[in-house]
Parts: structure tokens; C-alpha cells; sequence
């Protein structure tokens, strides 16, 4: 913990790094003058599994398992951004009909992603109801992401030079029903997030990121877009299938026709988002051509010629939270990449906290922290610093204040 | 349900949820037993945000260095009778990561498990399995 000299009238609140609620433990620590936050400040490393060290002493193919597992919710970005690193080192050149099944899987794994978010910033402000009606609709995509790969979360079907599994035209049908599904109750979502008195009042004018902070402290996804910043790798530089494919960047001002980088502005980027992936599995769908699914399907033959690859490779996917980027080297004496680096999207859009917290109520900690769908992992224990007393606060207190401000709000 | 589970139950049971360092893969599925498709608060199963007011705690997750002392911590303050689930590979047994340095698990060296649900990550299905496995037990000390 840092020693930061407290005057008499700020306090420290540490928060975490227990937090029963969903992501891995980080913990903060925040100076707070009455209910205004005065600084805000991160620390990480809870969750270090060294991944990145286990990688380099194992083949790339046996490293797929293990980016899947750096997280459970961008489980297929993290295995497309790896598969291309290794790729891009060896020029393997992958199959069309497995680069569009790589953007129908990663398109899915969006929906579920923001859905799963858009119930998780509900929760933070005490609109329960709202939490499971999304996560109902969430069950949806997953009964769709079982049928497609076999399973809900993990869905281990990326290999190296292409996918594991087809789409066959027997199971378009079931895809059809869920998007129609989606198409259907977009509206309610829309309604339910856009015009409601409740939401908005917490989160307009709330966790505001300007273009130049987002701009200089590097955030990524749907936080940056929301404050206006045009940045999208799929657009930029297009990979997979995407460059066959017609959409745009999503800024909050092709809604509303202005950008204000606050938290209403980032549920505006997510729900297009969500409608934006669905036009994108159909058109794929639409699109894709007949043929081969892996480049090379003989795993020994694969990590023969691995073996003799020498040289680095760079990968880059937009996951749902951001630019995710993967690098390998290799040295060509064994099969273990030299050096695996991996920089996920959640790092970039934690330091933005740092700006958007600023000024801001206690109890708009978790609603602000939720809306960068970071891995908002913390605040169980919580204990407030005041005079050298020590009081002591948990995850359902904080979340207590937030509720009560709702109420506040609203009557 | 689980053997010897019995058709009325003197009080609902709590859970109280830790994250030891694990994907988040175990974590949302814990969350989507709670929501509608599975609905676990139709059997007074809910999660609870405060260790002290848990029944059952649920650990994902293989065990950080930096979260042992936490994992200990939360163990203690939750009242007797307690149990303890381990969710997920990597809590059970370090599943992909179980050369890594700076894991200190499985669960079991830290703290004493009493259900363990195997999968990486178990289906909504097998959480709850694993409640009701525990629940036995609580029913069974409380007889007693």
C-alpha cells in the first residue's frame, strides 16, 4: 500500500481485492474528501497466474487451452489474436471459410459479452430486474454458442492456420432463430437502458472521459469510441474476414448526435454494438465461401514445421472490451515460442478510471468502475481510513449506497 | 438432487462467492445460476456480499501468492457450520496452470474442501449439484 500523506480533511479508502460479485480481484485505493473522490489509484497482479512463463514451455497448440483460460468471457479473442501471432511468424495463410467462421464466433462471444455487461451495470445501480432480464436473453446466445462448438464458455474451437469446427448449413437455421431473437427484443434492450428515468439519471453526466484522456492514457474498445475516438482494429486494420465486410466505427453521435464520454455513452457504443454484430453474423453468413478449415491439419506436421520457424509474429483482435495484442518469437530450436507476450484490453482502460473517477461520488464507484466493463473485481472489503479509526465497509455497503442514490434520484 | 437431501430444509442457504485468481469462466456460470434459465433464489440460495453472513463459501479459481492470506481470512470469518465448495479445474487440481510459480493451490492445501465440481468451467447444472451436495452436509451437522 502507498504511504500517501493524508491531510485533515481527505481520507484513503482502500477497496479490495475480494469482491464477491463477478471479475478477478484488483484493488484500489482511493482519497476521499467527504463523499467526493479527490484520487483515485490501481493495483494490480492479484490474479497473476504467469501465464505468459507457463506458454513458453509449452507448443503453441497446448497454448491455445491456456489463452483461452487467461479469460472466460473473451475466449475467443484471446485464442485469434495467439493463432495469429503464430501465423503471422510462420506466413501460414488461413482458409477463407475459417477466417468468416472466426468472425461469426467472435461476433457471438461480442453479444454475449455486452449483454453479460449491460446486466452487470444494472446490478450496480440496484435495477435487479433489468440483470436477469438480460442475462435470460444471454442464455440465448450461449444455447447458440453451445450448438455451434459444444460449449458455453470455453469453446475451444480456434487452432492454429484456421477453426476446429464447420458451421454447416443444417445448423443455420437455430443461428437465424437466435438473431431474430436478438433483432426482436433489441428494442426492449434499447428502451429498457436508453429511455429509462432510472439509468439515465445515474449515468449521464457521470465517469466522464474526455477525447484527449482517452486519446493519452491509451483506452481501448468501447470506452475510447464513447468518448469519440475513432478507434476499432476491425476497421483499422482489417483482419479475418472483416475486410469483406460493410460496417463503420460506433460513436455515441450516431445516436444521439453528440459525445459526452460519460457512462450513458458507453451503454449507447454497447447496445449498438450488440445490433452491429448481429448484421455482422448475418452477413458472413450471407458470404461465406465453401472450402477447407485448417490449413494444415496435421498437428505433428504442424509442430515439425514450427520447430524449424524462426522469427516473431504480431496478433491483433478486437475483443469485446478492446484491442487485444499477442506476440511470439521464436527461435527455431524448439517447438516453445521464445518469448509469449500478451497485452489484453482490460490493462488499457484501467488507468482511464483514474480520470473518470475524479470528483466523483463514492457511490458511483461501482457503476463508473462497471462501465469500462473491466474486470471490476474489488470491492468487497473496503475499509475507510478516517483519523486513524478505522470503519469498516464491504461490497454490499457500497452497493447499498449506490442503490440509495438511485432512490434519491428518483424521488 | 443429491442423496439424502431432505424435502423441507430449516433455512435458506447462503453463499458467499471469492475469486482466487480465475478466469471469470467459473464466476459468470456462478452468476447464471443465479438468473433466470437455473434461478437458484427459488430454493433460498443466494449469494451474499459479506463473508459473515454466509453459509456455504463457493471458490473459484487456482490461488494466487498474493490471495492466500485473503482466501484464509474470508475462510475464518464465515460462522460454523460451514462448507466449502471448490468450483473448477484449476481450484481442484491447477489445471493449465499447474506448473506456474506463483500458484500456491490446489484450494485443498489451503483450506478444507468439502464438494469439489470438476469442468472448466462446471455448467450451471453441476454448481448446483454441488450446493445441495453441501447442503447435506450442513443438514447432517446441524442434526447433530
Amino acid at each position: 500500500m502507498k504511504s500517501k500523506e493524508a491531510t485533515k480533511t481527505t481520507y484513503r479508502l482502500p477497496i479490495g481485492p475480494i469482491h464477491p460479485a463477478l471479475k478477478e480481484p484488483v484493488m484500489f485505493e482511493f482519497e476521499i474528501d467527504g463523499e467526493r473522490i479527490v484520487d483515485a489509484d490501481v493495483y494490480l497482479g492479484q490474479v497473476h497466474r504467469a501465464i505468459e512463463w507457463t506458454g513458453m514451455r509449452r507448443n503453441p497448440i497446448q497454448i491455445l487451452y491456456l489463452a483461452e483460460r487467461i479469460c472466460g468471457i473473451c475466449s475467443i479473442s484471446h485464442p485469434i489474436a495467439f493463432a495469429r501471432a503464430v501465423e503471422n511468424a510462420m506466413d501460414i495463410e488461413v482458409p477463407a471459410r475459417a477466417d468468416y467462421i472466426r468472425v461469426i464466433q467472435g461476433e457471438l462471444e461480442r453479444i454475449c459479452s455486452h449483454v453479460l455487461w449491460a446486466g452487470v451495470a444494472a446490478h450496480e445501480i440496484g435495477f435487479d430486474s433489468v440483470l436477469f432480464l438480460t442475462w435470460q436473453m444471454r442464455e440465448k446466445a450461449l444455447d447458440l454458442t453451445e450448438y455451434l462448438t459444444g460449449n458455453r464458455i470455453t469453446k475451444a474451437i480456434i487452432t492454429i492456420g484456421g477453426v476446429r469446427r464447420d458451421v454447416t448449413k443444417d445448423q443455420l437455421p437455430k443461428i437465424y432463430e437466435t438473431l431474430n431473437y436478438f433483432k426482436d427484443n433489441f428494442e426492449k434492450l434499447r428502451h429498457m437502458f436508453l429511455d429509462d428515468k432510472t439509468f439515465k439519471m445515474r449515468s449521464q453526466g457521470v465517469g466522464v472521459l474526455t477525447k484527449k484522456d482517452a486519446l493519452e492514457l491509451c483506452a481501448v474498445g468501447p470506452t475510447t469510441r464513447a468518448s469519440g475516438v475513432k478507434k476499432d482494429v476491425r476497421v483499422d486494420q482489417a483482419y479475418c474476414a472483416y475486410g469483406d465486410l460493410d460496417f463503420d466505427y460506433i460513436t455515441p453521435d450516431v445516436l444521439t448526435g453528440e459525445v459526452n464520454g460519460d457512462v450513458y455513452d458507453r451503454i449507447i457504443v454497447r447496445l449498438l454494438e450488440v445490433k452491429q454484430s448481429i448484421d455482422l453474423i448475418e452477413q458472413c453468413i450471407d458470404k461465406m465461401p465453401s472450402g477447407e478449415l485448417v490449413s494444415e491439419p496435421k498437428i505433428p506436421k504442424l509442430l515439425a514445421t514450427i520447430k524449424k520457424t524462426k522469427g516473431e509474429g504480431f496478433g491483433r483482435y478486437e475483443a469485446p472490451r478492446g484491442e487485444c495484442v499477442h506476440y511470439v518469437k521464436f527461435t527455431g530450436e524448439s517447438d516453445h515460442p521464445y518469448t509469449w507476450k500478451v497485452r489484453a484490453s482490460t490493462y488499457n482502460n484501467i488507468l482511464p478510471w483514474i480520470p473518470m473517477l475524479k470528483g466523483e461520488q463514492i457511490a458511483d464507484i461501482p457503476l463508473v468502475a462497471a462501465s469500462t466493463d473491466p474486470c471490476m473485481s474489488c470491492t468487497n472489503r473496503v475499509a475507510i481510513v478516517d483519523s486513524g479509526k478505522r470503519y469498516e465497509m464491504n461490497k454490499e455497503e457500497l452497493h447499498r449506497l449506490s442503490v440509495e442514490k438511485t432512490r434519491r434520484l428518483m424521488a | 438432487m443429491a442423496k439424502g437431501l431432505p424435502k423441507s430444509f430449516k433455512k435458506s442457504l447462503w453463499a458467499y462467492h471469492i475469486n482466487s485468481g480465475s478466469c471469470n469462466g467459473c464466476d459468470i456460470e456462478i452468476i447464471a445460476a443465479l438468473c433466470p434459465r437455473y434461478d437458484v433464489e427459488r430454493f433460498g440460495i443466494k449469494l451474499v456480499g459479506s463473508p459473515r453472513h454466509a453459509d456455504v463459501l463457493l471458490i473459484t479459481g487456482p490461488v494466487t501468492r498474493q490471495m492466500v492470506d485473503k482466501v484464509k481470512r474470508v475462510y475464518e470469518q464465515i460462522p460454523d457450520p460451514k462448507a466449502v465448495i471448490c468450483v473448477g479445474n484449476c481450484g481442484n487440481t491447477g489445471d493449465v496452470f499447474y506448473e506456474s510459480y506463483n500458484l500456491v493451490g490446489p484450494i485443498d492445501n489451503i483450506i478444507p474442501v468439502d464438494v469439489y465440481v470438476i469442468g472448466c468451467p462446471p455448467r450451471p447444472e453441476a454448481i448446483i449439484n454441488a450446493v445441495a451436495k453441501a447442503w447435506v452436509k450442513l443438514e447432517t451437522l446441524e442434526a447433530k
